[in-house]
């Protein structure tokens, strides 16, 4: 049994392929790139070594600042109101549509599975304001309000990036963290209601803390995708106006492909990469000190 | 949002089973009155999600004059397929012909590699398989930024940019960590005893991969597939990286690329690419949502 299970040639033509080739085209490229963030240059003109220059220059670049200062900015608010909707959809699946929601959770589902390039153009025309009046601004028109130019100023095109992700993420997050809700035991909820926690408050006494541990992973997935968002920007304001929507993914490619710098892109990269560290061991720290406590 | 204007209905018949539950015909006035906050607003959601594609759709067979002389509730006046034609004849085509030459071949070695790789992980026993379950996980957490650029230098050097081979490559690299740890997870709830039987029976352990462990898994490498799917059909950032001209575009450059050809939006066509764009993935969607929805969701709780 044990000779068979570890068989070493059967393990090695199973899992030797996959390993491979993922290492050689992901772990080999990601030890490559951190070599990178020391050079400075492009595979076409070649590469000198320039120590920490990178590194010195990025804490001194007000356009890596900004991005930072975007790319947080957009994956807090995001994350919020994705897992904030996300879960309101979910409670409204459980305890209102109880078992009909199927073809209500099929239907605000679906906008996660399109391109979003295409969704990015879609809601270029929704929005639009000139030359030609969108749904949304004649909707506006319609009580009064003056048409806004959504792509023209940096509040209003932070708003419609989020708007955008909140229309193509809320029926995932809804079906995700309904699977969750669906776990708390009936007999739970109904002995809370016997003793007379009734709206509001089973939600918080009852149902919050239960779904704890889903609503945590949604909150990791959700904040490493967000910090990594890239298609949604280039297709819908492709940074602007000027780089007030720039998060450090745009930042990075711009640096690396319009500039050719490989080091400096690299080590924005590579910033990236710590800042979704830090947030996902910063969610977990805090949720098990309240799991703790509480 | 509305849960505090309306109190949680009591359940009076703790209903567990799966079967559809039974209906109160009899609604009395109270009842929907006390109901109608919760229609209007799922009236009003569903609205919002659909509406939009809707107008794509509208959008999509009307001329510029229409566009910039019609309020935008207005019904197309024509049915003509003249945007439709011109989005072809713009190159449209050829774009998801590549599309399709770099993503399903990607797709096929994602899942025989990745299938094959995770049984190896979880089935089979020997030292040092958490660590490279580990290392895979790595590659989930890790952007696609911090592989880029190495990646293009390599391409660069050893001749192959310029073909179709970078996205195939990076697109098989950046799917298998996702497939391998969703895969391990399937082949961990399929009982031990099965294959522990199946070698006491002799089968060599590939048999038992081959003959027991594939069918068992089945329904989830479908699954796992139309994850996969999803997430290279719609990619923009490895295509974008390594498509060096025009003949290379996915589907997805080729989009991005299309409202920029011209110096003023042309309307119409854009409305039809957008549509072309979406409907692939929405064809698909209609016939396998409950899947996707499993796929999607399952793919995203490990994070």
């Amino acid at each position: 049994m044990e000779r068979v299970l570890g068989d070493k040639r059967a393990i090695l033509i199973l899992l030797g392929p996959a390993l491979l080739v993922y290492s050689l085209i992901m772990l080999v490229p990601i030890v490559w790139s951190l070599g990178y963030t020391v050079l400075d240059g492009n595979p076409i003109v070649g590469f000198t070594f320039n120590g920490f220059d990178n590194f010195i220059k990025f804490f001194q670049d007000p356009a890596a600042f900004s991005a930072i200062w975007f790319t947080v900015r957009f994956a807090i608010v995001m994350t919020v109101l994705q897992v904030g909707a996300g879960f309101g959809l979910s409670l409204l699946y459980v305890f209102w549509l109880k078992r009909s929601s199927s073809a209500i959770r099929t239907i605000i589902f679906f906008p996660i599975v399109l391109p979003t390039v295409a969704v990015a153009l879609l809601f270029q025309r929704l929005f639009e304001a000139a030359p030609t009046t969108g749904p949304v601004n004649s909707f506006l028109n319609l009580f009064g309000i003056d048409s806004v130019d959504w792509f023209g100023t940096p509040d209003a095109s932070f708003w419609i990036l989020l708007l955008m992700g909140l229309w193509q993420s809320m029926g995932f997050y809804g079906v995700l963290l309904y699977a969750g809700l669906l776990d708390i035991p009936e007999e739970m909820l109904e002995s809370a209601r016997l003793d007379g926690a009734g709206g509001w408050k089973l939600i918080r006494t009852i149902v919050l803390p239960l779904s704890l541990p889903v609503l945590l992973s949604s909150l990791i997935f959700s904040i490493n995708g967000t910090l990594k968002v890239f298609d949604s920007v280039v297709a819908l304001t492709n940074g602007g106006p000027g780089n007030a929507t720039t998060p450090l993914t745009v930042y990075m490619f711009q640096t690396s492909f319009t500039y050719g710098q490989y080091g400096y892109g690299s080590t924005i990269a590579l910033m990236l990469t710590i800042l979704c560290l830090i947030f996902t061991i910063f969610i977990f720290r805090s949720t098990r000190r309240d799991v703790t406590k509480g | 949002m509305t849960t505090q204007t309306t109190p949680l209905p009591r359940v009076t018949t703790p209903h567990t089973g799966t079967g559809p539950v039974p209906r109160n015909r009899k609604v009395s006035p109270k009842q929907f009155v006390s109901r109608l906050p919760i229609r209007i607003l799922l009236a009003i959601l569903l609205i919002i999600v659909v509406y939009p594609m809707l107008w794509m759709l509208l959008g999509s067979f009307k001329t510029q004059n229409e566009f910039l002389n019609e309020p935008f509730w207005a019904l197309p006046q024509t049915w003509s397929l003249d945007n439709y034609v011109s989005v072809f004849d713009s190159g449209f085509g050829t774009y998801i012909v590549n599309s399709i030459i770099v993503v399903f071949p990607s797709l096929a070695v994602i899942l025989i590699v990745g299938v094959a790789a995770g049984f190896a992980l979880e089935v089979m026993v020997w030292k040092g398989r958490g660590t490279v379950l580990l290392l895979f996980l790595a590659g989930i957490m890790v952007p696609t930024q911090m592989i880029i650029l190495p990646l293009f230098t390599i391409y660069f050097r050893t001749g192959l940019t310029g073909s179709y081979w970078p996205m195939i490559l990076t697109y098989i690299a950046t799917g298998l960590p996702l497939t391998v740890f969703m895969m391990a997870t399937f082949f961990r709830s399929v009982p031990r005893e099965i294959f522990e039987a199946s070698t006491l029976d002799g089968a060599s352990i590939l048999r038992s991969f081959w003959a027991v462990g594939l069918p068992l898994v089945k329904n989830a490498i479908f699954t796992v597939g139309l994850v996969q799917f999803f997430f290279l059909w719609n990619d923009l950032l490895i295509a974008l990286t390594f498509t060096n001209s025009d003949a290379l575009r996915t589907i997805q450059v080729g989009l991005l690329n299309f409202t920029g050809q011209y110096g003023a939006v042309q309307y119409g066509p854009t409305f039809a690419a957008i549509a072309v764009n979406v409907l692939g993935t929405l064809f698909i969607y209609l016939f396998l949502n409950q899947q996707v929805m499993k796929g999607l969701t399952a793919g995203s709780v490990k994070g």
